[in-house]
């Protein structure tokens, strides 16, 4: 085990390294992009766009503007090109938000899709099954904002349930923080249970044809205690491997479509704005916030995969 | 002293409803099986053999499956039991051992722990008493360190010890009856020969019924009492092992014993073996199943023959051929006295 | 009574030859004149995997329904200029502020005094209404599905020829070739196709690459195609490298059969049906990247629109107009619905599972 930690360790810092150094020199590559003019303006004449790039040592060379980002990065200092704001400091703020966002909705889909799932799998080819397959399929093919502007239209405009955009934070109020975030919850959850449920069915029909399940139906187990020890523990291993790099992706910001709709302060309507102006700082911490939370999470996976099935090894 | 009889299967059909049409795969078996013996079933794949077999237990019931006749387990129906019945007799009165152990065994649960599980399903008992019996168990069926083994997995044993957890497992509650289907196909002949060894003497010590599923009839002559041959859904031929082996009435049986290599014979030229394939279940000839493949089918054989007494009236040796007996001795030796199936023309 | 066996050809002298009987027909076709008894018995004929799953997709009338919807969805947006020059006379850019339209007898605004547009007319102009530019949303909705089913076909195939492609010299020639190929793919494939897509989009925006403008809908294709190249490539190289084990790829080697030619006649056909499933998952997937980058900006730029940009224009005016985001999303969902059941099919049909109760 301690090897295992080791060795991960390692290939973390070596896979976060290269990430930063590849969406860094990503930025040198794009043809016509000068940052410093992009920065000052359109119209700012060549004395600005020279100062800008003093400033923002643009005018440096490559490797010792990374370093020198990276070095930025690390202290907790570094500044984005747009609005002068320290971006660890936002990202530091905003992450409660995003937060709030992902885990809940994470729960969610989480049991509902295992409910569906199953249900979906013990009712194979009746009415019950054929539904929630309909239902699963059609939350596959909507794209999260298409949903997200559905919903806000019908609840938040049409029918004044909920409130239409912002964020309340729980200190302030657990119910008006609740009630803003609804609508992003379920606008988040629907595509991921249509997906898993989807998944958690097709792996429940393949294992309950399996062997030993046979063998335990022999031995006159009842078919509940079947269903849950064998055939469930048994279909829920893939699953482990999926929502462990889902989840990771979406703490590090991938819900920012829904963040825009829903005007939510969080890591990835900051990154939507940074992604749009070009700003290297906030692109840069954001895909070295987003790896680290893939390699801690997929570790995690691995652990909990193996404690599952004991035929895995750890490696590292 | 007349035994105890255990099982009575009465004309049993199993039909399965697919894509490509109903696949009978069972069509009008019937047997019966004493308490302390060991009856074998006999037949190549597609033969109804396993679904029989499964059948027993319940193990074939689904939206797809048809059945018709009856078994009764010491009197008591089975094909049309419910299922919170069959969940009581399963393991406690009928167990099974499956054919290939790595996959039959769960792998992520330690073996003892499933051999624990299946003595706890029936009887109400502490799990440390049940860990004892268990490993009592593996040590009864010749598996070292028991203690030890008993929280290892399955993929942690080799083959032949595996089967035996499996037969372990089976014969934890002492069922009555005993349903081993194809257990030594999946493992090494050296394991075989000591597997089935093991099996005899553990049925003998606890004196169930005991049903061997297989398609080796050199497996089969070390263990069965009794044989019943079965093709293509039904049952060709059954009766005691030296009925079967010395005097076989019906020429799938002697195709089956014409393709045994025998050590105490000169070896063939060719293996002999049976012309052509099993027949569609979906599209089944009519009359004789046999039929197509039967160097001795005559124009009566288009109807199906009944399952009946040609040797002496005896009423344990029943087979199902119109040939008439005489016809059948000469036309069944193929040189020096040796059975096989024979090309049709009859011997002098 | 003597029965007369039925007769054969072959050597009846030698006990062990086996001998396959030939059915003799004579003596039992007299007895029973309408069925060849040989006949019964026998197993149905052989057919190959594809002509199967064939048969087994046409029987789906779920997924043949919705393959139709997906084919009239297409040629509507193929046809987009058609619609446009014949029936709304009108372009997908042509802006019409001031102008009037006869709708069912009077004369109205197409755009109102206060800036309110027309609303749907159901008639050949302005079917689905106008936007505040007096732009005929339908034109432009006919238009937009062109553009986001060029780029999704498009995408698609890129990731096919090329997925395969990586998968295959990946796969069978491992080494160093599958130490790049594969460090590459884990790189493009760590990160969510949204974000890389986003930026890579907005940076070629920007300045286009090569002699590839900035706003070419080439750039879009090109992007989503190269992001999803690795989730195609890396199961076609587990297939491979299961398929590389078998017995026959061994028999070709043996037999001199240069590895090019062994990754194209052997494993290559081998590997189609996985191929196959993906094709309409792809296909799916490309679709839903377009409109995303579309909507965030990153993806078609103006002039040019798509279901992505015609969703996002019509954001600000959810709550009076639903209608200008909401009509391209349900077609976009339609599309992507059909897609994805046609897919479902076809992954039955090459793999149909048997459906087995759970008993509770």
């Amino acid at each position: 085990m301690g090897r295992f930690i080791v060795r991960r360790s390692l290939s973390a810092l070596a896979l976060l390294f290269a990430t930063s150094f590849l969406v860094f020199s990503f930025f040198e590559l794009i043809p016509n992009y000068n940052p410093a003019r992009a920065i000052a303006g359109r119209n700012a004449n060549q004395t600005t766009v020279d100062q800008v790039a003093k400033k923002f040592d643009l005018d440096k060379p490559f490797y010792v503007q990374y370093l020198n980002t990276m070095k930025l990065i690390f202290t907790g200092q570094v500044i984005d090109y747009q609005n002068d704001l320290n971006v660890v400091d936002q990202f530091r703020q905003r992450f409660p938000v995003t937060l709030s966002l992902v885990v809940p909705a994470a729960v969610i889909w989480l049991t509902v899709s295992m409910l569906l799932g199953s249900i979906s799998a013990l009712r194979v080819g009746r009415l019950t099954d054929r539904a929630v397959m309909v239902g699963a399929i059609i939350g596959v093919s909507v794209p999260i904002f298409l949903l997200a502007a559905l919903l806000l239209y019908l609840f938040a405009y049409k029918w004044s349930i909920f409130p239409n955009t912002g964020y309340t934070h729980f200190g302030d109020s657990p119910t008006q923080w609740a009630y803003h975030l609804i609508l992003p919850w379920i606008s988040i959850a629907v595509l991921s249970i249509g997906f898993y449920s989807r998944v958690l069915r097709s792996n429940l029909l393949d294992t309950v044809n399996q062997d030993y399940v046979r063998t335990a139906r022999a031995k006159g187990l009842s078919s509940r205690r079947v269903f849950r020890r064998y055939v469930l523990r048994n279909s829920l291993m893939p699953i482990v491997t999926l929502f462990g790099l889902d989840f990771a992706l979406l703490l590090g910001g991938a819900a920012l479509v829904t963040e825009t709709v829903f005007n939510l302060p969080g890591i990835g309507q900051f990154e939507a704005s940074a992604i749009g102006n070009l700003d290297v700082p906030p692109i840069l911490v954001g895909a070295i916030f987003t790896a680290f939370f893939v390699v801690v999470f997929s570790a995690i996976t691995d652990v909990l995969y193996a404690v599952l099935d004991p035929r895995v090894r750890l490696t590292g | 002293m007349a035994a105890e009889r255990l099982l009575e299967v009465d004309e049993l059909q199993v039909s399965f409803v697919t894509e490509d049409g109903v696949v009978k795969a069972v069509d009008g078996v019937s047997f019966t099986l004493d308490r302390g013996e060991v009856v074998a079933i006999v037949g190549e794949s597609g033969s109804g053999k396993s679904v029989t077999a499964m059948t027993l237990m319940g193990l074939t019931r689904g939206p797809n499956a048809r059945f018709a006749g009856s078994a009764k387990l010491k009197g008591e129906e089975l094909v049309t039991a419910s299922e919170d019945k069959l969940q009581k007799v399963r393991g406690e009165e009928i167990a099974m051992i499956f054919q290939d152990p790595i996959s039959s065994l769960s792998p992520v649960h330690r073996i003892g722990d499933q051999i624990v599980e299946q003595i706890r399903t029936h009887e109400k008992i502490s799990k440390a008493a049940a860990l004892d019996r268990t490993v009592q168990l593996m040590e009864r069926v010749g598996i070292p360190r028991a203690a030890e083994r008993a929280r290892a997995y399955p993929h942690e044993f080799s083959g032949g010890m595996r089967q035996r957890a499996m037969i372990a497992m089976a014969l934890s509650l002492s069922p009555s009856v005993l349903i081993a289907d194809e257990p030594t196909t999946a493992l090494d002949v050296t394991i075989q020969a000591q597997i089935l060894e093991e099996m005899r003497q553990l049925s003998r010590e606890s004196d169930s019924g005991v049903i061997f599923v297989t398609h080796d009839l050199g497996v089969v002559a070390d263990i069965a009492d009794r044989i019943v041959v079965m093709y293509s859904g039904r049952v060709v031929e059954q009766g005691t092992l030296n009925e079967i082996f010395y005097d076989p009435q019906h020429p799938y049986t002697w195709g089956l014993l014409g393709s045994v290599t025998r050590m105490d014979r000169e070896p063939p030229h060719r293996l002999p073996a049976i012309p052509g394939q099993p027949p569609s279940l979906v599209n089944a000839p009519t009359g004789c199943h046999f039929r197509p493949r039967c160097p001795h089918a005559f124009d009566k054989c288009g109807e199906v023959p009944p399952l009946e007494s040609h040797v002496n009236d005896d009423p344990s040796h029943l087979d199902r051929c119109w040939l008439d007996v005489d016809d059948k001795r000469k036309r069944r030796e193929v040189e020096d006295g040796r059975i096989g199936l024979g090309t049709g023309s009859v011997a002098a | 009574m003597v029965y007369e066996p039925v007769s054969r050809s072959g050597a009846d002298d030698d006990p062990d030859v086996a001998v396959v009987p030939l059915p003799s027909g004579s003596v039992l076709a007299g007895e029973y004149p309408d069925k060849d008894p040989w006949s019964e018995g026998q197993h149905a004929p052989a057919i190959g995997p594809w002509r199967l799953a064939g048969r087994r997709l046409r029987r789906n009338k779920t997924a043949l329904i919705f393959l139709g919807l997906f084919l009239v969805l297409v040629a509507m947006c193929l046809l987009a200029p058609f619609y446009s020059n014949n029936i709304a006379q009108i372009g997908p850019n042509t802006n019409n502020v001031t102008g009037t339209i006869n709708v069912r007898g009077h004369s109205e605004n197409v755009v109102s005094l206060d800036g309110v547009p027309i609303g749907p007319t159901f008639t050949r102009h302005y079917f689905f209404g106008a936007d505040t530019n007096g732009r005929d949303l339908a034109v432009r909705l006919l238009y937009g599905g062109r553009t986001s089913l060029l780029i999704g076909g498009i995408a698609t195939i890129i990731i096919i020829v090329f997925g395969t492609l990586v998968g295959l010299l990946s796969g069978y020639l491992r080494g160093p070739v599958d130490a790049v190929l594969r460090w590459l793919m884990e790189l493009v494939w760590s990160f969510p196709p949204v974000i890389l897509g986003v930026v890579v989009g907005t940076a070629l925006a920007f300045g286009g690459i090569g002699p590839i403008k900035g706003n070419s809908i080439f750039i879009p294709t090109l992007i989503i195609g190269g992001i999803y190249v690795p989730y195609l490539g890396k199961p076609i190289r587990g297939e491979v490298l299961r398929l590389r084990e078998q017995d026959f790829v061994d028999a070709a080697r043996v037999v001199g059969i240069s590895p090019w030619r062994i990754m194209t006649s052997e494993i290559l056909p081998n590997a189609m049906s996985t191929i196959t499933v993906f094709v309409p998952i792809m296909l799916a997937n490309c679709i839903l990247l377009e409109a995303y980058l579309s909507f965030l900006g990153a993806g078609v730029q103006a002039p040019n629109a798509s279901w992505g940009t015609l969703i996002s224009d019509g954001l600000p005016y959810i709550s009076t107009t639903p209608t200008f985001s909401l009509i391209p999303g349900a077609m976009l969902v339609l599309t992507v619905l059909s897609i994805n059941v046609v897919g479902d099919g076809v992954r039955d049909a090459l793999d149909p599972r048997a459906q087995v109760r759970i008993k509770t």
